[in-house]
C-alpha cells in the first residue's frame, strides 16, 4: 500500500509572530521557518507504516513556492521515498489544496493519506476533511491511534470529553493528534541521503486546477493585551478579593 | 433568505455550544433555523425549538446519524444547505470533523472559528496560536463558519417558538463505521461550558497530586482542566487540556496552578473574566495576564484554599 503524506511549511513554531504596522498581514521577512508540528507527526507515521512492513512506498507532498523544498527534503531524510511539489507563489487557500491534493490522489492512488489536523499559521484545521469530501475517503480526524487491517483502518479519534473510534474503508485520510506520536529527529546521514531521492515539481496548471480565491483577507490586527493585576500576600487575601472585589466565588 | 445552525447534541441534550452559535448567527441577520441529525433524538429537537430567536428547527432522524459520522452528515447538510446564505456550527470536534466537508461538497471556503460577526459576511478570527487576529471577508454566496463559542454570550434556551419539520433525506456513505468511544464519566462540569475552571500544570509533580485542585474544584462546583506541559507529562488525559491544541475556554474564574503560562495555554484561556494563577515562581509569565497572583508553594496554598472555600 502506497501512503501519501503532505507536509506544509509554516513559521517555526518557537518564532513570536508579529502583526505588520500597516495591518496588511503578520511580518514572516527574515522569520525561521520549518515544517508544520501536525504534518511532523503525520510523516512520522506513515515512515511508521513503512518499517511495520504496512507501508511499500511513502510519497510526501507539498504545495506552495519553491522553498518549500526545504520541508520536503526533511521529509525526505525522516524516511519518505520521494516527493512531489505543486509549485506556486499564489495564496492557496485550503479549498484549492485540497482541489490540488485531489488531483495527486488520482495519480498516485494511495491507500491512505496522512495529514496534519491543522497548520500552526492560519489554524483552519479543514484540508483533510475537504480531501475527504472531493475524494469520497472517508477520514478519521485528529487521530491518536491507527492501525491498518486488511481493507480497513481503524483509527482511535480524539474528542471533547474522550476517545472515539472508528473503522474505515480504504483508501481513507487520517489527520494527525498531538498524541499519535513522537517524530524522531533526522540523522546527519539520513539528511545527505534526502539529497538524492526523486523530488518531482508541478504546478496547478499540470494539475488542471485553477487557482481561485473565496476569501478576502481584509485585515490582521494584533489581539487585545490583557494588563497584569495585582500579587496577593495570602491564601486568606486572595479568597477575600474574589469574594469581594471580583464576586466571582 | 435564512441561516442553518447545526445542533451540538449527543441524541438526548443539546449541548450549551449551540446556544452561543445561535446566537453569533443571530448576528449574521436572517431567519434562523437549527438542524438537528442524529437517531432517537426528539428531544434534542423539542429543547432547539425553545431557543429564543429560533423559527424552524429541522429533525434528521436515521441511524446513520447516530454518532455523527462526517461522512454522512456532511453529505445530509450539502443537500440541506443550498437552501441557505450561511451554515454555522460550534467549532467542537464534532462539526470540526463535518464542516470542512460540508464546505468543499459545496465548493466554498470553510471561515474557522470566528470569534466576532462584523457583518453578514466579514468575520474576525485568532490566527497563529491566537497571537493574531485576522479580519476575514468570504466571497462565496454560501458561507460556511465554525464558531468559537467562548467568543459569543449564549442566546436564551427558553421563550422561543419554533416549529419542527421531519426531513427524511438519508445519506450513508457507508465508508465509516463507528466502533466505540471511551468518553470520561464525570460530576464535575464540562471544561468548554464551565462557569468556573482549575487548571494544574507540571507544577503539579505527578497525576495523583491532582487530587488537590480535584478539591477545591468541588467546593467551587469547577471544572477541571490541565496544561500541556501537563498532558505530555502524562499526569492527567489530553481532554483536560486547555490551549491553543486543547480547549478553549473563557469562564468567569479560571484558577491556574502551577502553571507557566506558556504562549500556547494563554491562547486557550486567556479571555477568561477572573484570571488567578498560583506559582512559586514570581516570574512566571502566568502572572502578566492574572488578575490575582498568589507567588506560593501550590503545596501549601492549594489545601489552604480548599479549607477557606
Amino acid at each position: 500500500m502506497k501512503v501519501l503524506v503532505t507536509v506544509k511549511r509554516v513559521i517555526d513554531y518557537n518564532v513570536k509572530v508579529r502583526v505588520k504596522s500597516d495591518n496588511s498581514d503578520v511580518d514572516l521577512n527574515n522569520v525561521k521557518m520549518a515544517m508544520n508540528p501536525f504534518c511532523e507527526i503525520a510523516v512520522e507515521e506513515a515512515v511508521r507504516l513503512k518499517e511495520a512492513g504496512i507501508a511499500t512506498e511513502v510519497v510526501a507532498v507539498s504545495l506552495g513556492s519553491k522553498v518549500c523544498q526545504e520541508q520536503l527534503r526533511t521529509a525526505l531524510a525522516l524516511g519518505a521515498d520521494r516527493a512531489i511539489l505543486v509549485e506556486s507563489d499564489e495564496i492557496l487557500e485550503s479549498l484549492t489544496v485540497a482541489k490540488l491534493l485531489q488531483k495527486v490522489v488520482d495519480d498516485e492512488k494511495p491507500g491512505l493519506v496522512i495529514m496534519g489536523k491543522q497548520a500552526i499559521d492560519t489554524d483552519n484545521n479543514q484540508t483533510g476533511q475537504m480531501l475527504g469530501a472531493l475524494t469520497g475517503f472517508p477520514q478519521g480526524a485528529f487521530a491518536s491511534d491507527v492501525k491498518v487491517d486488511g481493507d480497513k483502518v481503524q483509527v482511535i479519534r480524539e474528542v471533547d470529553g474522550g476517545l472515539q473510534t472508528v473503522s474505515l474503508t480504504l483508501p481513507a485520510i487520517v489527520t494527525s493528534d498531538l498524541r499519535l506520536n513522537e517524530p524522531r529527529y533526522a540523522s546527519l546521514p539520513n539528511i545527505m541521503k534526502a539529497k538524492k531521492k526523486p523530488l518531482d515539481i508541478k504546478t496547478p496548471a499540470d494539475l488542471g486546477v485553477e487557482v481561485k480565491s473565496h476569501t478576502r483577507l481584509v485585515k490582521v490586527s494584533p489581539p487585545a493585551e490583557r494588563k497584569a493585576g495585582i500579587k496577593v500576600a495570602s491564601v486568606e487575601a486572595l479568597v477575600d478579593k474574589l469574594k469581594n472585589e471580583a464576586k466571582v466565588i | 433568505m435564512a441561516i442553518l445552525v447545526i445542533a451540538e447534541h449527543d441524541n438526548s441534550e443539546l449541548k450549551p455550544a449551540t446556544l452561543n452559535t445561535v446566537a453569533a448567527a443571530a448576528q449574521m441577520g436572517g431567519d434562523l433555523h437549527v438542524l438537528v441529525a442524529g437517531a432517537g433524538c426528539q428531544s434534542v429537537a423539542d429543547a432547539a425549538a425553545k431557543i429564543q430567536g429560533v423559527s424552524q428547527v429541522l429533525l434528521a432522524e436515521d441511524a446513520c446519524y447516530e454518532h455523527q459520522l462526517a461522512e454522512n452528515i456532511s453529505l445530509l447538510i450539502n443537500e440541506l444547505g443550498k437552501d441557505y446564505t450561511h451554515i454555522v456550527a460550534a467549532a467542537t470536534t464534532s462539526a470540526k470533523n463535518f464542516m470542512p466537508r460540508v464546505a468543499a461538497l459545496l465548493d466554498v471556503a470553510q471561515i474557522s472559528e470566528i470569534i466576532r460577526v462584523e457583518s453578514a459576511d466579514t468575520f474576525d478570527r485568532p490566527i497563529y496560536a491566537g497571537n493574531a487576529i485576522a479580519t476575514v471577508q468570504s466571497l462565496d454566496s454560501i458561507k460556511v463558519i465554525t464558531v468559537r463559542t467562548t467568543g459569543f454570550d449564549a442566546a436564551a434556551a427558553e421563550g422561543g417558538s419554533a416549529t419542527v419539520r421531519a426531513v427524511s433525506m438519508l445519506h450513508n456513505a457507508a465508508t465509516s463505521a463507528f466502533v466505540g468511544a471511551e468518553i470520561a464519566k464525570s460530576d464535575r462540569p464540562e471544561l468548554t461550558s464551565a462557569q468556573v475552571i482549575i487548571s494544574g500544570g507540571r507544577g503539579m509533580g505527578n497525576g495523583e497530586n491532582f487530587a488537590l485542585i480535584e478539591k477545591v474544584a468541588d467546593k467551587l462546583g469547577a471544572a477541571v482542566g490541565a496544561s500541556r506541559a501537563a498532558v505530555d507529562a502524562g499526569f492527567v488525559p489530553n481532554d483536560m487540556q486547555v490551549g491553543q491544541t486543547g480547549k478553549i475556554v473563557a469562564p468567569d474564574l479560571y484558577i491556574a496552578v502551577g502553571i507557566s503560562g506558556a504562549i500556547q495555554h494563554l491562547a486557550g484561556m486567556k479571555d477568561s473574566k477572573v484570571i488567578v494563577a498560583i506559582n512559586k515562581d514570581e516570574e512566571a509569565p502566568i502572572f502578566q495576564v492574572a488578575d490575582y497572583g498568589l507567588v506560593a508553594d501550590l503545596f501549601e496554598a492549594v489545601p489552604q484554599l480548599e479549607q477557606q472555600l
